[in-house]
């Protein structure tokens, strides 16, 4: 996303200084237990936890920041307290221009008023004085599209129409600054259509937007900068792509060690490395993939089975193949064997992708099961995203 | 349309501002100056909170009348009636009326601000408003009810044939103040320290009860001077800024005061008293604004 306009240069428009923020969680609310838990036992039954430490951001108006991180790595906090919602316990952040929150949806609006009645009270908690929201009324009911409901209580809305007459609001509240947290993912496709068309608008008028998501693929898509945090600390600051692939082995080396994936009876190793290159190498479109299982079974099974897909890291499958299909057979399974599969000419889009592994008899009983044991990340030329390679030209034709 | 280099101009013309809360004096007045920024919004946020309140009952506002009314019929009939309160309280309707109106200002400013935060959590953690909004906000749907009532004791001093048009009706306006500014000053300091306790709100009820009997709403003042005698406990006793406030009312509304007993110089113990609950009015508000930077992870 590269920025038309560079003739004037870009203020600030936030900044935060060695901002951390302390939580503690205390186990104890009544007067009751407070009492009784006085003193030194009361320290007991309270723990600190540090959501953010030492934040030092600064950004520009214009930029589209990504916050990404796994759930507890503090991103929405962050944005809380960019958004002055929390006070950080030390450090400083400063901002300016008008403000516009969208955390979890429908703030502000009350159950019992009428859509038209709440979005003159969120319009004004927003900032816009009625004679603003009078003149943009038009606009948000359009935006929003939902209809005679307008005058109806919003209590009686489905969670959709909730949700859209909120983001309605929000955007026409004429904000410099737009903070978002994870609220573009619902709503049916045409209204996040109309979202994402409207932030583009956004980008193009030069406001500032920071959005925390778990869409990888709207990170990448919206954002010109991520910043990657992890158990309240920044680890990558920048670029997207690069923010979105360390974040990736940040939740795989997570999630082994939570599955303790090693060693796992039957599928003992598995590896994908492209031919002619090193372990962790990036693999280019082109490239032949040789993906290489240890099996250790020995029981004696006459005739089996192995079968190897390639997932993106949503778990899509974009590549399955097993020794049924291309008739080889392995002969008794009895002690060690490796398992080598050749995949000649690989084009896949940029990204990680992992290697599931099974081990299956002939009438299709799975004997050992290793889903995500390898992973490996193909090579990001930018052009594109999805999980298909081609390389693109674009060019007007007559 | 703004173009993305005039918005870039005019944001480089703009100071930054802090998010965080100014902990001096100073914060008090840049706080007011936050809460006149959004007294359109406070506008909406009573009217809102008066809407939605009886929304979907069939009576709808009568329902502000009805509980003090009965609440006037109770006490005229078992405390005036039945125990004989009313002996030597002429008019002794209006009188009680006098005093409930006054004390209901004070205890439904208190009682709603202290809920008033924790009710709104909704909005608290996820925008950014100057939380002292909320307690405002109920002070003016208490004030609205107020209002209410106030009509109905002019009625009744109509009908009654007690109209108190004379100079003692300017009573009115120093009682109101002194209700107003500590309600606010308590309801600002309990909506906070709700957030943390939640106790206080039960604490509250029973707080509010104790101050219906601690003044002279359904006794007259001269009761309980004839009891304490003319010592310091009487002082103590009168100077309560509600009992205070109650007695201006009736000063004001109730037309046989001129023979009765009151504590001298009322006017201006109100006057000390509304200055009083001005400096504690600042003080509180210093203590919510340090409270309140932990409100959106509290709630």
């Amino acid at each position: 996303m590269t920025d038309p306009v560079t003739a004037v240069e870009r203020p600030d428009i936030v900044r935060t200084k060695n901002v951390s923020k302390r939580f503690v969680v205390r186990k104890d609310n009544s007067l009751k237990e407070r009492l009784v838990t006085l003193g030194r036992l009361g320290r007991r039954h309270r723990e600190d936890f540090w959501a953010l430490r030492d934040i030092d951001l600064t950004i520009r108006a214009g930029a589209t920041v990504g916050l990404i991180g796994h759930n507890g790595s503090g991103k929405s906090t962050l944005l809380k307290v960019l958004g002055g919602i929390i006070d950080p316990t030390t450090g400083s952040v400063e901002r300016r221009g008008r403000i516009a929150a969208l955390l979890e949806l429908g703030a502000g609006f009350h159950p019992d008023l009428t859509g038209r009645e709440n979005v003159y009270l969120n319009a004004s908690i927003l900032g816009l004085s009625r004679a603003e929201t009078d003149a943009r009324l038009d606009d948000i009911l359009a935006f929003a599209s939902i209809g005679e409901f307008i005058d109806s209580q919003v209590k009686f809305y489905s969670s959709g129409m909730y949700v859209r007459l909120a983001f309605a609001v929000a955007v026409h509240s004429d904000p410099d600054l737009l903070l978002v947290d994870e609220v573009l993912s619902v709503g049916d496709e045409a209204f996040q259509r109309k979202c994402m068309d409207k932030i583009r608008s956004f980008q193009e008028e030069g406001r500032t937007i920071i959005v925390v998501s778990h869409s990888m693929a709207q990170i990448q898509e919206l954002c010109d900068r991520v910043v990657l945090l992890n158990r309240g600390e920044v680890v990558h600051d920048g670029d997207p792509s690069v923010a979105v692939r360390l974040f990736r082995d940040l939740l795989e080396s997570r999630r082994r060690e939570e599955l303790g994936v090693e060693g796992r009876g039957g599928i003992v190793e598995v590896s994908a490395i492209a031919q002619g290159r090193q372990a962790g190498d990036a693999v280019q479109p082109g490239d032949r993939l040789v993906v290489r299982a240890v099996i250790d079974d020995r029981s004696g099974l006459a005739d089996w089975i192995c079968a190897v897909q390639i997932g993106s890291e949503l778990g899509q499958i974009v590549y399955a193949t097993t020794s049924k299909r291309t008739g080889t057979l392995f002969g008794p399974l009895d002690g060690r064997r490796t398992v080598q599969l050749v995949l000649d000419d690989l084009r896949l889009g940029p990204g990680k992708y992992f290697i599931n592994v099974s081990v299956m008899d002939f009438a299709g009983r799975h004997l050992h099961d290793a889903s995500q044991v390898a992973d490996f990340n193909t090579s990001d030329d930018g052009l594109s995203v999805g999980v298909v390679h081609s390389t693109p030209e674009f060019r007007e034709v007559p | 349309m703004t173009t993305a280099e005039d918005r870039y101009r005019l944001l480089d013309k703009q100071p930054f501002v802090s998010t965080a809360s100014v902990t001096s004096l100073a914060g008090t007045i840049h706080s007011l100056r936050e809460i006149l920024r959004h007294r359109e919004m406070l506008g909406l946020l009573v009217r809102r909170d008066l809407k939605s309140r009886y929304k979907d009952s069939a009576l709808g506002f009568v329902w502000t009348l009805i509980r003090p009314l009965t609440q006037l019929v109770i006490y005229y009939v078992v405390v005036g009636k039945f125990l004989q309160a009313e002996r030597g309280i002429p008019e002794f309707a209006v009188y009680i009326f006098a005093g409930l109106t006054a004390y209901s200002l004070f205890s439904e400013v208190i009682g709603s601000a202290t809920s008033s935060i924790v009710g709104n959590s909704g909005l608290i953690k996820k925008v950014y408003l100057p939380r002292e909004v909320f307690p405002i906000a109920s002070v003016g749907s208490a004030l609205f009810n107020f209002i209410m009532q106030l009509a109905i004791l002019l009625l009744a001093t109509v009908v009654t044939w007690h109209v108190p048009f004379d100079v003692d009706l300017l009573y009115a306006i120093p009682g109101i103040l002194v209700l107003l500014v500590y309600g606010l000053a308590f309801g600002l300091l309990l909506s906070a320290v709700n957030v943390y306790l939640r106790d206080i709100g039960y604490l509250v009820e029973v707080l509010l009860l104790l101050l219906l009997w601690a003044s002279p709403i359904v006794y007259a003042w001269r009761f309980v001077r004839d009891v304490l005698g003319n010592g310091v406990l009487l002082e103590i006793y009168t100077d309560n800024p509600v009992t205070l406030s109650v007695l201006a009312f009736q000063k004001a509304f109730w037309t046989s005061s001129d023979s009765t007993p009151y504590p001298g110089l009322l006017l201006m113990r109100l006057v000390i008293a509304f200055v009083v609950g001005l400096v504690l009015l600042v003080v509180f508000q210093r203590v919510f604004s340090r409270l309140q930077g932990n409100f959106a992870q509290e709630l």
